[in-house]
């Protein structure tokens, strides 16, 4: 199938209104940002206990996203699929803008951000943070050369190769970013190289559905209806990715609930875990899990232009949730340093670590994905990212 | 910084000018970053000149429980006052390097009492997952941070089994000039190097001592003629966490 494509060039005012509401988001994210720098961090609910909260459960929302954010591309180059070539451009452009958000709030959230040079400069390459910083800039690269093959009419013949490439780049992206929890040996909750699956599946679950939802609304200002067609195909594939973590998330904890030594971070997630637990099972288990998957295997709704909206709601909802109990609920849970023996101190060893996402930590968070929403839309009305099915359909 | 060698070593002079010149210039490059505008560089130079920082030496401390007894905290106290690590009367932000333990053993009831602190790691997972490397093992063993690299991505504070490390939440005053700190980095325990490095015994140890019980004891593991080589060799002592196999330089008896 031929494919041709246009710029945004939208009217709307609900276009005009979400731009203008995204960067005005984005300055106060910055504004958040600037205020915990200036003040220092103990203004946010951050504390020595909980040392990484609502922004680093945003970054990695947004790094995982930009890694499944691909899926469409890869379809399409890597396993030659030609309904989902007209949409590899935006998906490309999404994975892109989805990481630049992840990681402007990873850098601002820095006791020192004005020191990112450094991270540039000095590496320690025993530092999973250190190849990280290659594995992101790298993406970028890789996926930036990856759209120049599909662009550049004279590429073109490259553009598969190079999916490639960036095809197996962002299993290893992902596989670093799950592997800032799964090597730390002194956490419970985290010594487990579960969590490079986990992290992988996780993010083809976001990137899957904030796809579906961003192409629907920018398909929706350029007057070019995503095609029914793909998108059940996508809720399909969502749904499976759904399922497929559900099963990892299932075998991550039977795995841990055989070793004695995991009882009481088990117990402290999956039963008297207060919040926590209430979060995994409603949040992550049940509406991010279970209902998702049930509309789309067992109804017909779920696969509805209203259905396949409110299951990919409900996957980026159960994402976050996971995010949530894994990075949040993971350092709530005390270090064990005397097994089997209870632990008591002035600095809250043996207790459960309380935490309080603060309002600038907030801001910052949905600062980081308002900008990464914005940088797609400012980039489809530069460059011809949008597919435009009636020339295709003229030529073909 | 120690240069008081200079006296007794006049023919090292030449190269103790090129090494203050060289730390002068460090200095100025790093100027500002940490409070005061000292250097690390001078910590690491802090050794008298003609001595070199060696893994001959294996700093360490050995700690006895059966003497730490349950509400002692001079240990605490002498660290808080070397280091001037008064807080902000906010518990769950203020930096704690050295802090009391109260051990329960759930089946028999037995209270142990003992400070925590940095254990001087062999194998320091704070220093594995540091990104920039400001996060160092120095060839004696003290584990520490270069206030001056570190971005205060809290990966160590994460990685740390012992809960050892604090990151500076909010701006500091009043600094001491051989302590440098900063509001965004981490920090914890440095063996009170600057000490060390001055042939004295660490504050928390000298604390101990003089308020408290006499449960530390400091000196170099490696020193087979040390007072703290010779009881580890006769009497047994542990590693907390001992089977994450990182060799620490801190050890405990009758735990």
């Amino acid at each position: 199938m031929s494919s041709h494509f246009k710029t945004l060039q939208s009217k709307h005012t609900g276009y005009r209104i979400i731009v203008i509401l995204l960067a005005a988001i984005a300055l106060v994210g910055y504004g958040a940002a600037h205020y915990m720098e200036l003040e220092g961090h103990w203004v946010t609910g951050m504390n020595n206990q909980v040392v990484w909260g609502l922004p680093h459960v945003f970054a990695i929302f947004l790094i995982l996203a930009a890694s499944g954010a691909l899926n469409v591309a890869s379809i399409s180059s890597v396993f030659g699929r030609s309904v989902y070539k007209p949409w590899s451009r935006l998906s490309a452009l999404l994975a892109v803008c989805l990481l630049v958000g992840g990681l402007i709030i990873l850098v601002l959230d820095l006791g020192r951000p004005e020191r990112l040079i450094v991270a540039m400069t000095h590496y320690n390459f025993k530092s999973i943070f250190a190849w990280n910083i290659f594995l992101y800039t790298g993406f970028i690269l890789v996926v930036a050369g990856y759209l120049w093959t599909m662009f550049e009419r004279g590429m073109n013949q490259h553009s598969s190769k190079v999916g490639i490439f960036a095809f197996a780049w962002r299993f290893v992206l992902t596989s670093g970013t799950g592997s800032i929890f799964g090597f730390l040996v002194a956490r419970q909750f985290y010594d487990a190289a579960m969590m490079v699956p986990m992290f992988i599946v996780l993010s083809l679950v976001l990137g899957t559905a904030i796809f579906i939802l961003l192409s629907q609304l920018l398909a929706h200002w350029s007057q070019q209806p995503v095609l029914p067609e793909l998108l059940e195909r996508l809720v399909s594939l969502l749904a499976i990715f759904i399922v497929l973590e559900l099963f990892l998330v299932t075998v991550f904890h039977f795995t841990n609930l055989y070793a004695t030594e995991h009882h009481g971070i088990e117990r402290f997630i999956l039963i008297d875990g207060g919040m926590y637990t209430f979060i995994f099972w409603a949040g992550q288990v049940f509406l991010g899990g279970v209902v998702p998957a049930a509309l789309v295997f067992l109804s017909t709704w779920g696969r509805s232009p209203q259905g396949i909206k409110l299951v990919a709601i409900l996957a980026i909802f159960g994402a976050m949730a996971q995010l949530y109990v894994t990075i949040i609920g993971g350092q709530a849970y005390p270090l064990v340093l005397f097994p089997g023996k209870e632990v008591s101190s002035t600095f809250y060893d043996g207790v459960v670590a309380q935490y309080s996402p603060s309002l600038p930590e907030l801001l910052l968070g949905v600062g980081g994905v308002a900008l990464a929403v914005l940088l797609v839309i400012l980039a489809t009305r530069i460059l011809p990212f949008m597919p435009d099915d009636r020339v295709s359909r003229s030529v073909s | 910084m120690n240069l008081s060698s200079e006296s007794k070593q006049p023919a090292k002079q030449p190269d103790g000018q090129r090494r203050r010149l060289l730390a002068g210039v460090a200095g100025a490059v790093s100027l500002g970053s940490v409070g005061g505008g000292f250097s690390l560089i001078e910590l690491a130079l802090a050794k008298s000149e003609d001595e070199t920082i060696s893994s001959l030496n294996r700093w360490g401390l050995l700690i006895d429980t059966a003497k730490c007894a349950s509400g002692c905290d001079a240990c605490v106290k002498g660290c808080s006052t070397e280091h001037n690590l008064d807080g902000f009367d906010r518990p769950e932000t203020d930096a704690q390097w050295i802090r009391k333990l109260e051990v329960t053993d759930r089946q028999t009831g037995h209270v142990s009492s003992l400070p925590m602190l940095c254990q001087h790691c062999e194998d320091p997972p704070c220093v594995d997952v540091c990104p920039t490397g400001a996060s160092f093992r120095r060839e004696d063993g003290i584990v520490l941070v270069d206030k001056h690299i570190c971005i205060g991505c809290r990966y160590c504070v994460m990685a740390c089994p012992y809960k050892a490390r604090s990151f500076v939440h909010e701006s500091l005053h009043n600094q001491k000039s051989y302590s440098p700190r900063g509001k965004g980095t981490v920090e914890s325990c440095t063996l009170c190097v600057h000490r060390i490095d001055d042939d004295r015994t660490p504050a928390c140890v000298e604390s101990c001592n003089r308020d408290g019980n006499g449960a530390m004891v400091f000196g170099d593991l490696n020193d087979a003629d040390s007072q703290i080589a010779q009881t580890m060799r006769d009497t047994p002592s542990r590693q907390i966490r001992e089977d994450l196999g990182l060799n620490t330089g801190v050890r405990y008896q009758n735990l």
